[in-house]
């Protein structure tokens, strides 16, 4: 059997949330903004798992944007909230350890006159809040902080980004927290937080954006205007499938965030155990685990595994096809040789302490034979 | 309006008494690679095949596929008709009207194969040319650049009329001239390289070594991508993959650092040998040039052929990278060669490889393997996959 230890690139669906996607692909294909009953019917299911999201976040349904995904609601987020704020100012922070989706959206606001500052991360995979505060002006109008980091699965302190800058609209990108720790808008204090559906054992090409009442963003694709800010014919299945998991995971995370977290440092600590010199990079963290080791390319280790059945990552999946070295690692300053020689494993709770027994013996197997032939 | 696709031969024509066996495997990759656009008879003419569509049949596609065979000189897309001068004029008319509308210029050509049709060839483009300048008043003769060459040609069963030739692959027909065993790395120059032997009427089988897991299974899979592509030129074939990690790992162990290139070329080479043999290939093919890594100097390149008794084939060896992109592109290869699948294998790429490796030391080096118990695991182990074509979407 495979052992799939891939989770922060993406999750399996749950079975009720496929029964609930085919479900209502077949009774509800009716176009959710159609002014018949077949339309009527559509909709509902939409504002149900608006309801069911809205609950599984404590904010209100109409805070409660679905889109096409993570990427989609990062961009709407940032792209929108400084287009609707350039008359306060141009100024944007965020941090170097975003998930692209953030970077390279900075990246083309810089392009379009706005400047962008990005944060370092310190050594423990948090992004370096004393230099963040350093970093505000009064004419920035946005700060943009992921809640828990996709290669090092460090837990980010968004909540304390307010208080820093109370001019400013804050964004976090929750697409790897969501259902693996708290979180709520109100106890993040932030204004917009993205959400997506393939992480939480839903399905591919469902996110959401969460907009704070009051706070005011434009859009960035124009249409019919079917979730007001954001066009496009509604995927009424997909979204379907996320208020399924939505409702699982609603009053669960605590219990989720203890028990990936055991998991997790179990596997890190039998890890060490059998291979001492194995770095891990990133702490405070609760289903990912990332590690390095010296001698061994990331990428290598990475087929090695394959071949025995276990699946795990290089940095971020969508860095994977470059050799280059994680973004993030080299914002934390990680040593060159260790970042190359970086696995990122990341749980679920279908993760069995077996499948993490035999994994690290494979892991400990794999090294030991790929450290012999190291490159002179 | 019914069309038809004539085929004109190329160097074969040029054959003496071997020349039926050269048409008929050119016939036989005709059917082979037609096929895909639908059903069709195939007739034999003086020089030129008649390709005579059914309903069925997907002109598009079927001159696509045909632009692609080894052994035709150009083609023809034309429109039968009766062998009258007065049919003829009319499937000008009928067949070429659009295109005579527009353009500006022309001039006419005529092919009487049937020597019993009343005119001769000058007299038919005389008379076809003065009968579309009464047509179309607007049009002027221009012998040296024509919008478009109306020609007419008269054969033995029926008068065709087209509006000019398509250039064909050239070269010789897959197969009429032996089969060879090509090395096929996933980079840029082995596909050219099958694609110029191909040309040459050679029929071939691949040899790609991957080395799991210092290599992934999407390179793999793009060798196999890029093997689909040449079929398009070379016909279905088969795909020798042999695992060689162990004998990597083994060269790293053992060797001189600056000799780990020189000394698993020796290897590869001999691998494919053992694969040539057995498929009863007469050559072996790389895409190697003189001078591009450090593996292909004169003295790399003499010293790797020494490892072989089969004739190693390089037809890029004079080429620049440039000129062999030329090729890739045209051939359709290139944008599946450049897809960066296969970086992680720096393992085995020495920092200062020997460039002018001396024979004696290099196998005074290789003593320390078992070469022969190397090649029969490779062998061994090869996994053989049978590449019909490309994907049908």
């Amino acid at each position: 059997m495979e052992i799939y230890l891939d989770n922060a690139a993406t999750t399996k669906p749950s079975n009720e949330a496929l029964e609930e996607y085919v479900r209502v692909s077949k009774m509800y294909y009716g176009n959710p903004s159609a002014l018949h009953k077949m339309g009527l019917e559509a909709e509902k299911i939409i504002e149900k798992a608006r309801g069911q999201t809205a609950a599984s976040l404590q904010c209100d349904a109409k805070e409660v944007i679905f889109t096409s995904g993570g990427t989609e609601s990062d961009n709407l987020a940032i792209i929108g909230a400084v287009r609707a704020a350039k008359h306060r100012g141009k100024h944007i922070i965020t941090s170097k350890i975003e998930h692209h989706a953030v970077l390279h959206t900075c990246a083309y606001l810089e392009q379009n006159g706005y400047s962008v500052s990005y944060i370092d991360a310190l050594p423990n995979g948090e992004v370096d809040l004393d230099q963040l505060k350093q970093a505000v002006r009064p004419d920035t109008v946005l700060i943009s902080l992921m809640a828990l980091n996709n290669e090092t699965g460090t837990v980010q302190p968004v909540s304390e980004l307010k208080s820093i800058a109370p001019h400013a609209l804050i964004h976090s990108d929750c697409v790897q927290a969501y259902g693996k720790i708290p979180l709520s808008p109100a106890d993040l204090q932030v204004d917009m937080m993205s959400l997506s559906g393939h992480k939480i054992h839903a399905v591919k090409g469902v996110g959401v954006l969460y907009v704070r009442k009051g706070v005011h963003i434009v859009p960035i694709s124009y249409g019919g205007d079917q979730e007001g800010i954001r066009s496009g014919t509604m995927n009424t299945a997909g979204i379907a499938a996320f208020g399924v998991q939505a409702h699982k995971i609603c009053g669960s995370e605590e219990e989720s965030m203890r028990t990936l977290k055991a998991r997790r440092d179990y596997f890190a600590q039998r890890l060490l155990e059998e291979i001492p010199d194995a770095v891990i990079n990133g702490q405070k963290a609760v289903h990912i685990l990332n590690v390095g080791f010296e001698n061994v390319r990331g990428e290598v280790l990475l087929h090695a595994l394959e071949n025995a059945g276990i699946y795990v990552s290089t940095g971020s999946a969508c860095t994977s096809k470059s050799t280059k070295i994680s973004h993030v690692l080299q914002a934390m300053h990680v040593k060159p040789s260790v970042a190359q020689g970086s696995i990122r494993i990341s749980l679920s709770l279908d993760t069995t302490t077996e499948q993490i027994d035999r994994a690290v013996l494979e892991i400990k197997k794999q090294t030991d034979f790929l450290k012999k032939f190291k490159r002179r | 309006m019914k069309e038809i696709l004539l085929l004109k031969l190329g160097e074969i024509v040029l054959k003496g008494l071997n020349r039926r066996t050269f048409e008929e495997k050119l016939i036989k990759n005709i059917r082979a690679a037609l096929q895909c656009a639908g059903n069709f008879t195939l007739q034999k003419g003086q020089s030129t095949l008649l390709v005579d569509p059914e309903p069925d049949f997907n002109m598009k596609i079927g001159v696509e596929a045909v632009k692609k065979i080894f052994g035709i000189a150009s083609i023809v897309v034309a429109a039968p008709c009766e062998k009258t001068f007065a049919s003829v004029c009319e499937t000008t008319i009928d067949y070429l009207g659009k295109r005579l509308e527009t353009a500006k210029t022309f001039k006419c050509e005529a092919k009487r194969s049937d020597k019993r049709f009343a005119m001769n060839s000058p007299e038919i483009c005389r008379e076809l040319g003065a009968f579309i300048l009464q047509r179309y008043p607007h049009l002027k003769v221009d012998v040296h650049h024509p919008d478009i060459v109306v020609t007419a040609e008269i054969r033995d069963y029926a008068a065709y009329v087209h509006g000019g030739r398509i250039k064909g692959a050239g070269g010789m027909p897959v197969g009429s001239n032996g089969k060879a065993t090509m090395l096929l790395s996933g980079g840029i120059d082995s596909p050219v390289a099958g694609y110029m032997v191909a040309k040459r009427g050679v029929s071939l089988e691949a040899v790609h070594f991957f080395s799991p897991p210092y290599t992934s299974e999407r390179a793999k899979e793009k060798v196999i991508e890029l093997a689909k592509i040449l079929t398009q030129y070379t016909g279905p074939l088969k795909l020798h993959i042999v695992p060689f990690t162990e004998p990597q790992l083994m060269i790293y162990e053992k060797c001189p650092e600056d000799l780990l290139t020189i000394i698993m070329r020796r290897i590869m080479m001999k691998v494919s040998q053992r694969i040539a043999e057995a498929n009863k290939s007469a050559a072996l093919v790389t895409g190697e040039s003189i001078g591009q890594v450090a593996s292909q100097t004169l003295e790399s390149l003499g010293v790797t052929d020494c490892a072989t008794s089969l004739p190693v084939i390089r037809p890029l060896i004079g080429m620049d990278k440039e000129e062999i992109i030329e090729v890739a592109r045209k051939i359709g290869t290139f944008e599946t060669s450049v897809l960066p699948y296969e970086d992680c294998c720096t393992v085995f790429v020495p920092k200062h490889p020997k460039i002018k490796p001396v024979l004696r030391f290099v196998e005074e080096a290789e003593d320390v393997l078992d070469i022969e118990a190397i090649i029969e695991k490779c062998v061994c182990e090869t996994e053989s996959i049978w590449i019909e074509g490309i994907d049908k979407i």
